[in-house]
């Protein structure tokens, strides 16, 4: 089973460490809508995990019950050996960047990043010295007397992260910061914000929808799909090993094939493969990369390799790379993404490897 | 986008009336307040200071004019008392009821002045409602003479006439300060009673200011309230400046203490917008 | 945000009674009103006893009464046609157009809402007077349109704010003059607006008293009609009309909230 709730070996490689944040079966509905449903979840020290999903998935009523903005019905949270549930929002060591930043207008930027300190009473000094020090990870140092309405989105951005960090909490909840960015600010934060977890080894939980953002920037992704956890796994295992047609489908392109097993033998309409699973109907998940074209003449398929032959029906162009749609001899429509190239011949020879076709499950069906 | 003949058409009217009908009769009360009148009651056009003289040397205009802004002040600060935490409720804690309560705000508002003024009229005299609620209970023996014709009965009805014109620009600052604020104020470890001092308190000043500007104003220059139920004690600015309309027959005096009244109200309604706009963080 | 959950518990339990309390005082004067109209023995005493129609019958006979109200009637809506033939327009100036003293004129348009009524009667008084027109329905006519344009402004100004100015664009480009816009597109689209300032003018003009004390002539309107009767002697019946006065102002302004929050709703001015 792919799916799996335990974090894996992070970084320290030391398999019995205990978890930072344990959440258990944490469950919330507003009004008549399940909002979420029996979610179970272990985030580790020092981790970047991102809460991925569509809008509506629940991903941001779950970072708010961790937050403490919205009670769940049921359920509990467990922060190194603590009810982290039962403490109001104010109580908890846990910082939240939020989607459209939230600065107060009425403070400057340095009276912002100071905000937690001086409610936790900290002494001037030392609030001073923290301040600074936020402000210059973030490279905003010189706008330290200014005020929010005066700095630009991306700007309000990294003073709401300092403003987060300076507290030195044990966890940091993002909800989709980087939303209201443009393309190309936004990657670059997305490289600026993994790097800045690195260096303070604070946990990260992030929320997002954006699945690429979520892949490049996290040690491990929770799939979220109508309230329930489809799969939680680092980035290349999801991507590689997705364990249903929702996660295959949603990370990345997919084709999906629909076949039957019979004694070891997988077959899709005319293409087949050995496969070590009971007899049944199966679903597979076969990435448009791992499609390859085929130079030297039609070959037999093998134990190794599938081939077939189809014609191009429709090509897009993405840049290095182009998305082909296939239809084979069967009538099977496949996508394939290979290396762009000029004056490409309508018929194709192809073929793909058996153990790119990775068996997945249908998502279930949800009311 | 609009042509000349479009956009005059849209200006002009207004411009003349407004030209006409207010910048004409307060530009009059200018005037009037430096011409005098005969004993013929005649109005003499002849430019004079005397009225203002009179203003400061006789000591009833001026003793009268800071009871006024006692009374006024009095009523800012229990409108202010009043109707904050109301326009909080309204705000934070009213939920599905907030439409119904707005509504019961501003039905008094805009109920008749007169109506309301009346109503306490009989519920403070003598023989009024609670006076005879209080012995009929026998909390008292006898009527309690200053709850009628006395500045206290001045003050009373004036907060219930203006405390919902303290509530609304409260409860219009209250409800644009963004949720996320409170929420973040929270995330980063204020207590709610921290939150109310440090966020929300501060964002709703503009409100606050527009709310104790209006009832300071308007009971500045209230004439009706006093009439009804100020008694010999109870006599406002304006009291005096309607008998000088009236019986007293001193227009050009009147119209020198109103003009008085009218710069004080303007110079506080000038003051009340940079105040606001110094507090005001869009 | 559930403000509940993260609150101190101390705050959420007075804040409630806090409020019922204000709004207990707030009515409270209002319903003590309303039930001694219904009193047989006078405007005081407690508890009411003799509970009896009879001020409402005597209202309905008392034709002074009756007569003052027709005239109020009469001078709410002629105020109500000034405030909405000079407002209107200059709700439209002051969105598109700009013109010297366009600030000063913004204030001087709403000065009258937020004076003490007494200076924008005595200052009207002094017009007259110097013109020579005497005092009568007409004088409180343009005294309550003067003071209320700044409510049919406002109003039909936010509700311009709302309107979207590429409907008129598609007007005109379709070929329509502007005369013929702002009758087939501007107009129909302030509807609400202009609807929601009418109802707001007509209850404020019926219930308006400061203003026209200054400039009343012979006729009175029903409040200073009630006015001159305090002075005389009280009556339940005085009781009887202010509830009658208090139902209506209800009913108005009840509806105009709902005709406001309608057509915040849909999202349009119209």
């Amino acid at each position: 089973m792919a799916t799996s709730t335990e974090p894996a070996v992070v970084r320290s490689g030391k398999p019995g460490v205990q978890p930072l944040l344990v959440i258990r079966n944490i469950a919330k509905t507003f009004g008549k809508n399940p909002v979420l449903r029996d979610i179970s979840l272990q985030i580790a020290e020092g981790e970047f995990l991102t809460i991925l999903g569509e809008s509506g998935s629940g991903k941001t009523t779950l970072l708010r019950i961790i937050a403490g903005f919205e009670s769940a019905d049921s359920g509990e949270i467990v922060m190194e050996g603590e009810r982290l549930d039962r403490l109001p929002a104010y109580r908890r060591r846990v910082n939240t960047v939020f989607q459209h930043y939230a600065l107060f207008p009425h403070l400057t930027v340095e009276e912002n990043v100071g905000y937690g300190l001086r409610a936790a009473r900290m002494p001037k000094d030392e609030i001073a010295a923290r301040v600074a020090e936020a402000l210059a990870m973030v490279k905003m140092t010189a706008f330290a007397r200014s005020k929010p309405g005066k700095i630009s989105g991306g700007q309000q951005q990294r003073i709401a992260l300092a403003r987060a960090l300076v507290n030195r909490p044990r966890l940091l909840l993002l909800d989709e910061p980087l939303s209201a960015l443009d393309a190309n600010l936004r990657r670059q934060m997305q490289v600026e914000l993994k790097s800045l977890q690195r260096e303070v080894g604070i946990s990260f939980v992030f929320v997002t929808h954006d699945q690429e953002e979520a892949m490049v920037m996290s040690d491990r992704i929770a799939l979220l799909r109508m309230g329930e956890l489809e799969q939680v796994a680092s980035p290349r295992e999801i991507y590689r090993r997705p364990a249903t047609t929702y996660t295959a489908q949603f990370i990345g392109h997919t084709n999906l094939l629909r076949g039957e097993v019979r004694d070891g033998i997988a077959s899709c309409n005319s293409l087949s493969w050995n496969v070590e699973l009971p007899d049944g109907s199966a679903l597979f998940s076969l990435r448009p990369e791992n499609i390859r074209l085929v130079t030297s003449g039609a070959g037999k398929s093998d134990m190794n390799v599938v081939h077939f032959h189809g014609k191009i029906q429709h090509q897009a162009f993405h840049g290095a790379t182009e998305l082909l749609q296939i239809v084979c001899d069967d009538g099977l429509t496949l996508s394939v993404r290979t290396a762009t190239r000029e004056n490409r011949q309508g018929d194709l020879n192809l073929e793909f490897s058996p153990a790119d076709a990775v068996p997945v499950r249908d998502s279930l069906e949800r009311r | 986008m609009f042509s000349r003949a479009y956009r005059a058409a849209i200006t002009l009217p207004p411009l003349l009336w407004v030209a006409v009908f207010l910048l004409v009769p307060y530009a009059l009360l200018f005037c009037y307040s430096f011409w005098s009148v005969s004993p013929s009651q005649a109005i003499v056009h002849a430019w004079t200071l005397d009225n203002y003289r009179e203003l400061f040397r006789v000591n009833v205009y001026l003793q009268t004019l800071f009871r006024s802004m006692w009374i006024a002040a009095r009523v800012m600060i229990f409108s202010l008392l009043l109707g904050y935490p109301l326009a909080y409720y309204l705000s934070f804690y009213a939920g599905a009821r907030k439409d119904l309560f707005y509504q019961l705000v501003i039905i008094p508002l805009w109920v008749s002045y007169l109506v309301r003024a009346y109503a306490w009229k009989t519920i403070l005299g003598s023989d009024g409602v609670l006076n005879t609620l209080l012995q009929y209970v026998h909390l008292t023996k006898h009527p309690l003479e200053f709850l009628l014709y006395s500045p206290f009965a001045v003050v009373l009805t004036l907060t219930h006439i203006y405390t919902p014109f303290a509530v609304l620009p409260i409860y219009a600052a209250l409800e644009h300060i963004p949720r996320n604020l409170v929420e973040a104020s929270h995330d980063l470890g204020a207590s709610p009673l921290q939150t109310f001092w440090r966020v929300i308190f501060p964002l709703s000043i503009p409100g606050v200011l527009a709310g104790a500007t209006f009832a300071f104003v308007l009971s500045l220059g209230d004439f009706l309230a006093p009439l009804l139920l100020g008694g010999p004690s109870g006599i406002m600015i304006s009291n005096i400046v309607v008998s000088l309309f009236g019986a007293a027959y001193n227009w050009p005096l009147g119209a020198a203490i109103s003009l008085c009244m009218l710069l004080l109200v303007v110079s506080l309604l000038v003051l009340s917008e940079k105040l606001e706009k110094k507090w005001s963080f869009r | 945000m559930e403000l509940s959950m993260s609150d101190a518990r101390s705050t959420s339990r007075w804040l409630p009674w806090h409020a019922m309390a204000v709004f207990g005082f707030l009515y409270l004067p209002i319903v003590t009103l309303i039930v001694y109209s219904f009193n047989g023995s006078g405007v005081g005493g407690f508890p009411p006893r003799n509970l009896t129609l009879d001020w409402y019958r005597m209202l309905f006979a008392d034709d002074a009464i009756w007569e003052s109200v027709l005239n109020s009637l009469i001078v709410a809506f002629a105020a109500m046609a000034i405030s909405l033939t000079i407002g209107i327009p200059a709700a439209l100036a002051l969105d598109r157009a700009n013109f010297p003293g366009k600030a000063i004129f913004r204030r001087l348009v709403l000065l009258p809402l937020i004076l003490p009524g007494i200076i924008t009667g005595l200052s009207l008084l002094m017009l007259f007077r110097e013109a020579d027109i005497k005092l009568s329905l007409l004088t409180i006519v343009l005294g309550h349109g003067t003071a209320l344009i700044s409510v049919a402004t406002t109003e039909v100004f936010a509700g311009l704010q709302k309107l979207d100015r590429a409907q008129e664009e598609a007007s005109l480009d379709l070929g329509a003059n502007y005369w013929q816009t702002f009758w087939r597109v501007t107009i129909p689209n302030l509807r609400l607006s202009i609807i929601g300032a009418a109802l707001l003018i007509f209850t404020l003009s019926m219930d308006e008293i400061a203003v026209s004390f200054f400039l009343i002539g012979r006729d009175n309107t029903l409040p200073l009609e009630i006015w001159g009767r305090l002075r005389r002697g009280i009556t339940p019946e005085i009781n009887a009309i202010s509830s009658i006065i208090f139902v209506f102002s209800l009913i108005a302004i009840v509806s105009w909230y709902r005709l406001r929050m309608s057509s915040e709703k849909r999202g349009l001015a119209v």
